[in-house]
């Protein structure tokens, strides 16, 4: 019981966060609420023993992708007014349409049987259990080859978007390293005998 | 005790307010990837769940290969932005239209 209600109040934080996403005017507040949603599902995560996911959701999500994105959205200087003009507009029919969704979603599993065989109450793992030791097993094993091809998107990831945003600038002042080492003296300096001056 | 409805309801609901979100936001570049991310989340949890009340650890693999797959995404995706803000000055998804015929 204590449980439940853990989990429905985890869950009204999560969908309090991602209604502040999509409901925002400041684009830095969203990517906040983004970190707050995250960080709930983590919790929520653990609760059904996925340790080592939400570890990682918080590692990768919260560590590396919302940096990047609250970077981003701080680097460039948008006019949010401007991009939230038709918002009242667009209101009654997203709505709607996540009305229809969700009322979808949630009668294909509450009305329709799968016929999976579901367990109503998976006991919890023995103590000394590891997820991380499990998931490691299967996936250098089992799914080695989806590993090494989640490898080179990774790879293919770094250079696209290395790629994309490096630009050359004409008309920069750089340093020729290689003619300042090869210069030689006489190439700068010059002697010059003059008379001294007598006033 | 935990059910898997209780689960996949939340997933449910939390796919379907980023839909809305999609709509809210169509025009915003940014809130769009974001509603993605969220997307992406309400998967993992309805594979998180099945793996758990099905004792199946697939699932789980599954998520690990999407949150790489969202975080490529994320990065390309946020790089391709910056590009077209410093050609074009805007991330309004009306002012995009040059491919338009």
């Amino acid at each position: 019981m204590l449980i439940q209600m853990f989990f429905w109040s985890l869950a009204a934080v999560l969908l309090g966060a991602s209604i502040g996403v999509i409901t925002s005017r400041n684009p830095v507040f969203s990517a906040l609420y983004l970190v707050l949603a995250f960080f709930t599902s983590a919790v929520m995560w653990l609760l059904i023993e996925a340790e080592f996911l939400a570890v990682v959701l918080v590692l990768v999500y919260v560590g590396a992708v919302m940096v990047l994105f609250l970077f981003v959205v701080m680097m460039i200087d948008i006019n949010t007014e401007e991009l939230r003009k038709g918002f009242t507009r667009f209101a009654p029919v997203g709505g709607f349409v996540a009305l229809v969704v969700a009322v979808e979603l949630i009668t294909v599993f509450l009305v329709r049987n799968s016929g999976l065989p579901v367990l109503s109450n998976p006991p919890p793992h023995p103590e000394g259990y590891s997820n991380t030791k499990e998931l490691g097993a299967v996936l250098y094993t089992e799914h080695v080859y989806a590993f090494e091809l989640a490898s080179f998107i990774l790879l293919l990831a770094i250079i696209a978007a290395i790629v994309l945003t490096m630009r050359k600038r004409p008309g920069l002042k750089v340093q020729n390293i290689a003619r300042q080492v090869a210069v030689r003296r006489q190439d700068r300096v010059r002697l010059v005998s003059m008379e001294a001056e007598k006033d | 005790m935990l059910t898997l409805a209780n689960y996949l309801s939340v997933s449910a609901v939390l796919f379907s307010v980023s839909v809305a979100g999609i709509f809210l936001n169509r025009k915003n570049v940014i809130l769009l990837l974001m509603c993605i991310e969220l997307m992406l989340l309400s998967v993992n949890f309805n594979f998180i769940a099945f793996s758990r009340f099905l004792g199946n650890t697939d699932g789980q693999i599954f998520v690990f290969f999407i949150l790489t797959v969202a975080a490529a995404e994320a990065a390309i995706g946020l790089a391709i932005l910056v590009v077209l803000f410093r050609s074009k000055r805007t991330i309004n998804v009306e002012d995009l239209d040059v491919m338009k015929g």
